[in-house]
């Protein structure tokens, strides 16, 4: 096979290739937009969300779906990077401000209409639920394990598609109340201490799960067996493989969000030192040398 | 009850009917319900005879597909001669049964070696080759994998390939998933009710 066709979709989603080029299309338009303002935001910003808008479509369109579809552990790498990396480097890059300057004044005036405008952010606060989010990070990630729903998602295209884009989007939605600063996330803002206990209660049951596939003597998810994997590795290799890709590079996204959330916090003391810092000097103003 | 708590035992039942919903269908140990789940039958490829086939051609029959080649030293043979087996068990009934075995080796299997190799089965046992776009589009459609091995020293290979025979009923449909293991006795009970069934 030619390298170019690797880059070509395994499966081509209509829906899927849609939504990337939107989402491209509205970053693109946005920072042309902003340079016309005159505001600049740099290299590295744009840098970092194509990098994760990329790695998530690679993942979801190109050859490595094939693999995806056809062995445990690879698969269990899609899932790290469509529900962790990616939205990670899509958050980190700041693109809100972005992407509300590349929408259309017409699509925005839709989106403010009252009947619209309401029961997205209804939608939008119960998602962002200090105890909804963690409870949905990580139940989703048990479900789609689940063996009898796994084999499921696995046989059938539309609930494969699914269980991707639900991933996904779950994990901008997540990652978006880790690791947005507060002042990015508005009036109903996440205190970083709560962020950090959300932050190791996630990690946790991953950790469980993780080591529960790695260390079964027993292959769970029979529908590679079945359909056949994607070049001779032994069942249990591959399980064991998945389980320590659920456990160790997964759990430790915590961590990393850790960093984020203590760089915030750093990034706020020396504003409000900053802020301060005027008052401080001021007696030493008249004081004599 | 309050509103809240209504709301909350609501989106228990969702998510419970959800869960349901998504879990597979195992009908004892090796049979899966994949009605549904499963693209319905539609190929294009050769059969034994050299003649171009397409799913039409097995309308009104009970189709059993399955992917292997004729080197295959176990898996493919055990499981066609338990497919024989069940449908020897079906009598006369048997005639209405297909099994379309897709080779995932062209290279070697040509029109010729399928027939020699599908007629050790019986007269219900075809024998499909596709082009590489034809089988490219097949294993997509059905979700499974197969890939050459390295060839040994007098350049002989195993195919890795799929285990799962998928069952179709008389319209087309996908109606269940056989794999490797299940029982002659099993699968002709299963072939009988859908047989019966419209």
């Amino acid at each position: 096979m030619r390298f170019a066709a690797y880059l070509l979709p395994w499966q081509f989603s209509p829906t899927t290739c849609a939504l990337f080029a939107l989402a491209l299309m509205l970053y693109l338009r946005g920072w042309a937009v902003l340079r016309g303002e005159s505001i600049h935001i740099g290299w590295a910003r744009p840098s970092v969300f194509l990098l994760g808008l990329t790695l998530n479509y690679a993942v979801l369109q190109t050859h490595f779906d094939y693999l995806a579809q056809h062995m445990f552990w690879i698969h269990r790498l899609q899932h790290l990077i469509l529900h962790h990396i990616g939205p990670t480097l899509l958050v980190l890059s700041a693109p809100v401000p972005v992407l509300r300057a590349g929408i259309p004044d017409p699509a925005w005036r839709v989106l403010s209409v009252r009947g619209v405008r309401v029961p997205l952010t209804r939608l939008w606060r119960a998602l962002q639920h200090p105890f909804i989010a963690p409870v949905l990070f990580v139940g989703l990630i048990y479900f789609w394990l689940i063996p009898s729903v796994h084999f499921t998602a696995m046989l059938d295209q539309r609930r494969y598609l699914l269980m991707n884009w639900s991933m996904l989007i779950d994990g901008i939605l997540f990652w978006w109340l880790m690791l947005a600063p507060r002042e990015a996330q508005g009036a109903s803002a996440l205190g970083y201490g709560v962020r950090c206990i959300i932050l190791t209660a996630v990690a946790l049951p991953q950790i469980v799960l993780g080591a529960y596939i790695a260390l079964t003597t027993q292959p769970l998810y029979s529908i590679y067996a079945v359909c056949g994997r994607a070049w001779a590795i032994s069942p249990m290799l591959d399980q064991q493989l998945g389980g320590l890709l659920t456990w160790i590079p997964a759990a430790m996204m915590s961590a990393v969000g850790g960093i984020v959330v203590l760089h915030h916090v750093l990034a706020e003391d020396r504003q409000a030192d900053a802020a301060q810092a005027p008052r401080a000097a001021q007696p030493s103003v008249g004081a004599p040398a | 009850m309050s509103a809240r708590a209504a709301r909350l035992a609501a989106l228990a039942v969702l998510t419970g009917l959800l869960l349901c919903g998504c879990a597979q269908r195992q009908l004892g140990d090796h049979m899966t319900n994949i009605a549904g789940l499963v693209e319905p039958l539609r190929f294009h490829m050769t059969d034994q005879d050299g003649r171009p086939v397409s799913a039409a051609d097995y309308r009104g029959e009970v189709v059993l597909l399955y992917f292997g080649y004729t080197h295959c030293l176990d898996a493919c043979p055990t499981t066609l001669a338990t497919l024989a087996d069940a449908i020897a068990r079906l009598g006369a009934q048997g005639q209405r049964v297909r099994v379309l075995f897709v080779t995932v080796d062209p290279r070697r299997d040509t029109v010729a070696v399928l027939k020699r190799y599908v007629n050790d089965f019986g007269p219900q046992f075809v024998g499909l080759r596709g082009t590489h776009a034809q089988l490219t589009r097949m294993i997509k459609r059905y979700r499974v994998s197969y890939h050459d091995e390295k060839p040994d020293a007098s350049g002989a290979y195993e195919v890795d390939h799929s285990s799962a025979v998928f069952i179709f009923g008389r319209h087309g449909h996908a109606r269940l998933l056989a794999q490797s293991g299940a029982p002659a006795a099993v699968l002709a009970t299963d072939l009988r009710q859908l047989l019966a069934s419209a």
